[in-house]
């Protein structure tokens, strides 16, 4: 008998979110192939190992090693490689982070096994022991379900926010292990990093997003959906169109190329709704429509939709946006 | 300095949904009639990286690209040496459709060692059909060379390369050896256009043609690790409720409106 392994990743003092999202759904493939959940974290400390256990992981395996304070890519995939050859793992899982996405592919090489990326679902055959998931392909216009061949070192790339971490229990325990890892020198050397500074709400964190398409016309139009954002507390988006002509930097667009979004409102404007742009906000709790062409795809993903020209219907809706919410 | 691109030929990523068809029998995606393929567009950057870096080095070493598939449309493939790269060659072979990612990584990485004094790997970090985005990991693992993801530019100094690497809220600037594997995404910036010298030098060229079993692969190293056993166009529920006012300025009022009374403002 082997485990589900989740590779949890940590910020500062607390498990990343991702981390309870995984655990999540392992206990669903727990339900399914009855195997236990274990988590493997790298540097804990005492409250990382608390979350982990009270969100639903049977066993924590604790690597420790300073090189892990230095979060690239080959660092941790050494650990990850060198954790799962000692656990040998049915399952394991990581999160499209952009540090899960690598260390997660490069580990299932390094094992010889292999990898399923960006999956919004997961099952396990209890027979076989064999996983199967589901993930978007062809920009998100088909969806596909692979099937592993073999019962080991299965490696599962979840997209973040597919499951919700399980409610906190504090009452649950997890047995404890420490895992000795050598590290060797890294063949590459970070010389700096350097933190972009960002003013407002960050958009994979907003609750509220105002997001523009091409059929803004230019850059000048985004004022206006910067103020309704500010209206209603939120973030401003943009399609891959908008950031590719250079309106606004890459650092806001949403999709599959750029970031997955999941706000309680997502209100786009002039966004036709192409495949490659729903994959990254799809999950958003509302999305409203405001495009001129009434069948664009954007208004079969909407709940609610104004078919015109925005330039008429945004500033008419921020207006009333703004006395509504301040009343 | 050497430098090896792996590219691929994609089904145009703008065909129109309608045109977009599924054979949920044969789990293939049928190709859309009058739509001619495309260079995935993230491997174009990488033959834009390429190109640059070759610039830096005063125009010394070689760029070679690489491509593994079948029903190559040679106009279409030949767009990176018209960019200006300098050899092609492509390992066209009916029995790729039955390979999944793990076998794709060993036929690229057994082509690439085939090649000679190759220096530096760059790839798309995601081909827009599959986007799997671990291909170019999985060369690197096989061939144990470094690998850096995402580069934003690339420079070559000494006997060393300086790669900034974008981070969600950032970027990292790393040293690498030359002997290194590199993604690039749009983020590199635009690939140029082929000039028309590039065209008529490309239109000169013709890419060498491998097949997988010239090699060296064993046939375990292509037994798949995930086979794909459905394939299908996700159904939109598209209930969505239309707002209509007297003029386009009162549907976005009673838009609000609505919202508020459904508490989601």
């Amino acid at each position: 008998m082997t485990e589900i392994l989740v590779f949890c990743e940590t910020n500062e003092e607390h498990l990343d979110s991702s981390a309870g999202e995984l655990i999540a759904a392992g206990r669903k493939l727990s339900s399914e192939i009855s195997l236990p959940v274990s988590a493997v974290i790298f540097n804990p400390n005492t409250q990382m190992i608390k979350e982990a256990s009270s969100l639903g992981a049977d066993k924590i395996y604790k690597v420790n090693d300073p090189k892990f304070e230095q979060k690239t890519d080959e660092i941790f995939t050494h650990g990850l490689f060198e954790s799962c050859k000692q656990i040998n793992p049915t399952v394991i899982l990581a999160a499209k982070t952009s540090l899960g996405r690598n260390v997660a592919a490069r580990t299932a090489y390094r094992l010889k096994s292999s990898v399923a990326q960006d999956c919004m679902d997961i099952r396990g055959d209890k027979n076989s022991g064999l996983i199967s998931v589901t993930r978007p392909v062809y920009g998100g216009n088909a969806q596909a379900v692979f099937t592993f061949t073999k019962p080991s070192n299965q490696m599962v790339i979840l997209r973040v926010k597919t499951f919700e971490p399980l409610e906190a229990d504090n009452t649950r325990t997890a047995e404890e292990i420490n895992l000795e890892i050598s590290m060797p020198d890294s063949k590459l050397t970070v010389i700096d990093t350097v933190k972009q500074e960002f003013e407002g709400v960050r958009l994979e964190d907003a609750s509220v997003i105002v997001g523009g398409g091409r059929g803004l016309g230019g850059p000048e139009a985004f004022v206006h959906l910067e103020e309704l954002a500010k209206i209603l507390n939120g973030a401003v988006g943009a399609s891959r169109a908008v950031c590719d002509a250079g309106w606004l930097d890459h650092s806001y667009q949403i999709g599959l190329t750029g970031k997955t979004v999941t706000p309680d409102l997502y209100i786009t404007v002039a966004i036709s709704g192409a495949s490659q742009h729903m994959a990254g906000c799809s999950a958003s709790k509302n999305i409203i429509a405001i495009n001129k062409d009434g069948d664009a795809n954007i208004f079969k993903e909407a709940s609610f939709g104004v078919v015109g020209d925005w330039e008429q219907i945004l500033p008419a809706f921020t207006e009333a946006a703004r006395e509504l919410t301040q009343s | 300095m050497n430098i090896v691109v792996c590219v691929k030929q994609v089904m145009d990523p703008d065909t129109p949904i309608s045109a977009f068809v599924i054979d949920e029998v044969e789990k293939k995606v049928v190709p859309a009639q009058g739509i001619p393929p495309v260079v995935n567009g993230y491997c174009e950057n990488a033959v834009e990286a390429a190109l640059q870096i070759k610039a830096q080095e005063g125009g010394e070493g070689t760029i070679t690209i690489l491509s593994l598939g079948t029903d190559f449309v040679m106009d279409v493939m030949k767009k990176p040496l018209s960019m200006g790269a300098d050899k092609m060659i492509l390992i066209q072979d009916e029995h790729v459709a039955e390979l999944d990612a793990a076998g794709i990584v060993n036929v690229l990485s057994a082509a690439i060692n085939k090649i000679p004094d190759v220096d530096l790997v760059l790839c798309g970090q995601q081909a827009s059909d599959w986007d799997n985005a671990h291909i170019p990991m999985g060369i690197a693992e096989n061939l144990n060379l470094p690998c850096i993801t995402s580069a934003l530019n690339i420079e070559h100094t000494g006997d060393k390369l300086l790669v900034q690497s974008a981070l969600p809220d950032g970027y990292q600037t790393l040293e690498a050896p030359v002997q290194s594997l590199i993604t690039v995404n749009n983020l590199f910036g635009e690939p140029r256009y082929p000039t028309l010298k590039g065209i008529m030098q490309a239109s000169r060229k013709s890419p060498e043609i491998w097949s997988i079993s010239d090699l060296g692969v064993s046939s375990s190293e292509l037994e798949p690790f995930l086979i794909l056993s459905e394939l299908k166009i996700p159904v939109s529920e598209g209930n969505c409720e239309i707002i209509e006012g007297e003029d386009d300025a009162d549907s976005g009022r009673l838009l609000a409106l609505k919202l508020r009374e459904e508490k989601i403002i």
